[in-house]
């Protein structure tokens, strides 16, 4: 399996406190990789780091079959290379109808000019109404992202990632404020994701990371603890002692 | 909610999609008629020629008002610089007015000499007449192309258009936004205000240009016709530029400006470069802006620096949040009724208020009042002038006093909304 995303030996430190430190990552074409570990471990940095919104005091971070380097890139610039992000808190245009959502996150021409001339097509319709059925807002899909439930923003910012097909995906706690039924559905959909292209989940509940049923990687103060099965971390002591003791 | 169906529904036309804008333009339309009908110059005289102008020049009003809407309320920039692209325009177009004017006056008073006069004789004739006033008696650079309309036509658009996209390019690429944002535009205001004050800038310092209601070589056109002609294009220039701006928000363009205003940092994500975004919407409102001003100035017949000071982009935001910002006809509502109530007040027309001792002045008083209606709107109607059509319109939404909408943090209940 090739590798579509490295990163190696990445530090940050914020006003002196290192958040990340000397942090290795991989992950291949079409993985799915669930990572876990305490608050504050440097989970949510990772992310900043491998989407431009955080950049490392050193280290590389590297993408792709030609291995482009992240790291001089611009957020929109590595959005636009195929990786898509969900954030812990669902972030989605409140103002804007669920249709309009999808449609702007829809994969097309981000060039303002370019912009400014779409006008969609029955097949762009077509395929935001088909992600909202995926995602269950089918019947909400004039209505205000704004008047969406908690759980239902939640499953709009997935919907709004599988529009921009991306070819990794980093989705942080996306199970939060779901209910039992809506979390398996949203296992289904990550798992399925992971089919075609790099997949990485950050989540808390481990049961959710169980039905996962991938690679987990655990971080503890911004560096990698302990990687692999599920049972195979959860049986490590470190990993033990960093969860339940102190 | 139990019309929708699974597929969005196919476009429409842009003005069926947006009844609003047919409603407008209608109004519009009616409005360009009546006046006519009623003015001195192609009408029955019921309307004075100096009103005619008041009206002309709320139309520019109404157009620049449109550009900050787009900047601000669609975008979230808050400009404190579009009344200084405003004045650039009028300054475009008032050179040509004044220049061509000057040369047939001296071209005239040269002819009855015996020799006739060579061109430079001429030439300082002209300069001689528009710079005295500062001391000076040669043209300065920036008039190189004074002498042709379409050169400064063309910079109506070039100068403020190179302007914006220079300071934008700056301000934006270093991610400056919010207060700071506005704290730049509004020094850049000031900056450009500064130096037009100054004698040397070129443009005749604080005497500004002035005639510039006079068209040259239509000196026979009585002013009530002349002011008919830019009453009619300042409305033609304000429909398309409406239906510019309507046809601009309403597709993903729209979509993604009103997105950078709400959450920049989470579209850049979806991978637009926002930066490319707020130069071309800066850019594009500011030329708007200069294309206002350049129909608004012959109309006021004089333009100075003090035109360009920032408090005349701060009363723009104010005539847009008053009307309404987001929405485009709350800002044309804001600036018309706004600056025609401004010069009611301002004119000495009001009558007086006496209470007890106190005498109300509107003259003075005028500016005090504007500013207590502005906090009032921002307290009370954040929504302005045009948030009485969406109460006609039955959009109600629920008060939480502030707090986000809904059960978890930032939901709006489906019940709440629907009320
Ligand atoms: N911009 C920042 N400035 C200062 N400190 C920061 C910043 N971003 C993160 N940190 C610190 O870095 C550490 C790691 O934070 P991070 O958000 O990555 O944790 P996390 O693993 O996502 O935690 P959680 O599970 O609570 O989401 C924390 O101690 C946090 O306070
Ligand atoms: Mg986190």
């Amino acid at each position: 399996m090739t590798t579509l995303l490295e990163v190696s030996g990445v530090s940050v430190s914020f006003d002196g406190f290192r958040a990340i430190n000397n942090l290795s990552f991989q992950i291949g074409e079409a993985e799915l990789r669930a990572v876990i570990g305490p608050n504050g471990a440097g989970k949510t940095t990772f992310m900043d780091i491998v989407t431009g919104k955080t950049r490392p005091d050193e280290g590389r971070v590297t993408y792709g079959e030609k291995s482009v380097s992240l790291l001089s890139l611009s957020e929109s610039r590595i959005a636009q290379m195929g990786i898509g992000r969900k954030f812990q808190r669902p972030t989605v245009f409140e103002d804007q109808s669920v249709a309009d959502n999808l449609m702007m996150a829809l994969k097309k021409d981000r060039n303002p000019f370019a912009v400014l001339m779409f006008r969609p097509v029955a097949a762009d319709r077509d395929r935001v109404a088909e992600l909202a059925d995926e995602i269950g807002l089918s019947a909400a899909l004039h209505r205000k992202a704004g008047e969406l439930s908690h759980g239902q923003k939640q499953w709009l910012e997935i919907g709004m990632l599988l529009a921009q097909e991306p070819r990794l995906l980093l989705v942080d706690e996306p199970a939060a404020g779901m209910t039992l039924a809506e979390r398996e559905h949203t296992t289904d959909l990550l798992k399925e994701a992971a089919k075609t292209r790099a997949v990485v989940v950050v989540e808390h509940d481990m049961e959710f990371v169980r039905r996962l049923d991938c690679k987990v990687t655990v971080l503890h103060e911004g560096a990698v603890l302990a990687e692999g099965s599920l049972d195979h971390v959860t049986r490590n002591e470190q990993v033990i002692e960093v969860y339940l003791g102190r | 909610m139990s019309d929708m169906t699974l597929s969005a529904p196919a476009r429409r036309p842009l003005v069926l999609r947006h009844p609003s804008v047919l409603v407008f333009l209608t109004i519009l339309a009616l409005f360009t008629l009546g006046v006519t009908l009623l003015s001195e110059g192609a009408g029955i005289g019921a309307i004075s020629t100096s009103f005619v102008k008041t009206l002309g020049k709320t139309l520019c009003f109404c157009l620049v008002a449109l550009a900050m809407d787009l900047v601000w309320g669609y975008c979230g920039i808050l400009s404190l610089g579009h009344m200084a692209f405003f004045g650039l325009g009028g300054y475009a177009v008032g050179m040509w007015l004044m220049y061509e004017r000057t040369r047939m006056i001296v071209a005239d008073s040269l002819a009855a000499a015996e020799l006739p006069p060579t061109a430079q004789e001429i030439s300082d004739g002209i300069a001689t007449q528009i710079f005295g006033v500062v001391g000076a008696s040669e043209f300065p650079p920036v008039w190189a192309f004074a002498h042709s309309l379409p050169l400064q036509l063309a910079a109506v658009v070039v100068v403020p258009g190179l302007l914006a996209l220079v300071f934008g390019w700056l301000a934006f690429r270093s991610r400056v936004t919010g207060v700071y944002l506005s704290i730049l535009t509004q020094a850049m205001t000031l900056a450009l205000s500064l130096y037009l004050f100054q004698n040397d800038s070129g443009l005749r310092g604080n005497n500004g240009l002035s005639g510039l209601q006079n068209l040259p070589g239509l000196d026979d056109i009585p002013q009530s016709a002349v002011s008919l002609w830019f009453f009619w294009a300042s409305a033609l220039a304000l429909g398309v530029g409406y239906l510019f701006c309507a046809w601009l928000v309403s597709g993903k363009f729209g979509s993604v400006i009103r997105a950078i205003r709400d959450d920049e940092t989470r579209v850049r994500f979806l991978g637009y470069p926002v930066e490319g975004f707020k130069l071309v919407v800066f850019t594009l409102t500011a030329v708007i802006a200069s294309i206002a001003g350049a129909l608004y100035y012959p109309q006021a017949g004089i333009i100075n620096p003090a035109e360009i000071a920032p408090i005349a982009s701060i009363y723009l935001a104010v005539w847009v949040a008053i009307g309404g910002r987001g929405r485009l006809y709350g800002a044309v509502i804001g600036a018309g009724f706004v600056s025609l109530l401004s010069t009611w007040f301002t004119g000495g027309q009001a009558p007086d208020l006496v209470l007890g001792p106190l005498r109300i002045q509107w003259v003075d008083w005028w500016t005090v009042l504007l500013g207590l209606s502005f906090v009032a709107v921002t307290l009370f109607a954040p929504k302005g002038i045009g948030g009485l059509v969406d109460l006609a319109a039955r959009i109600k939404s629920p008060d939480r006093h502030g707090a986000d909408l809904g059960p978890d943090a930032g939901a709006l209940r489906e019940r709440e909304a629907d009320q």
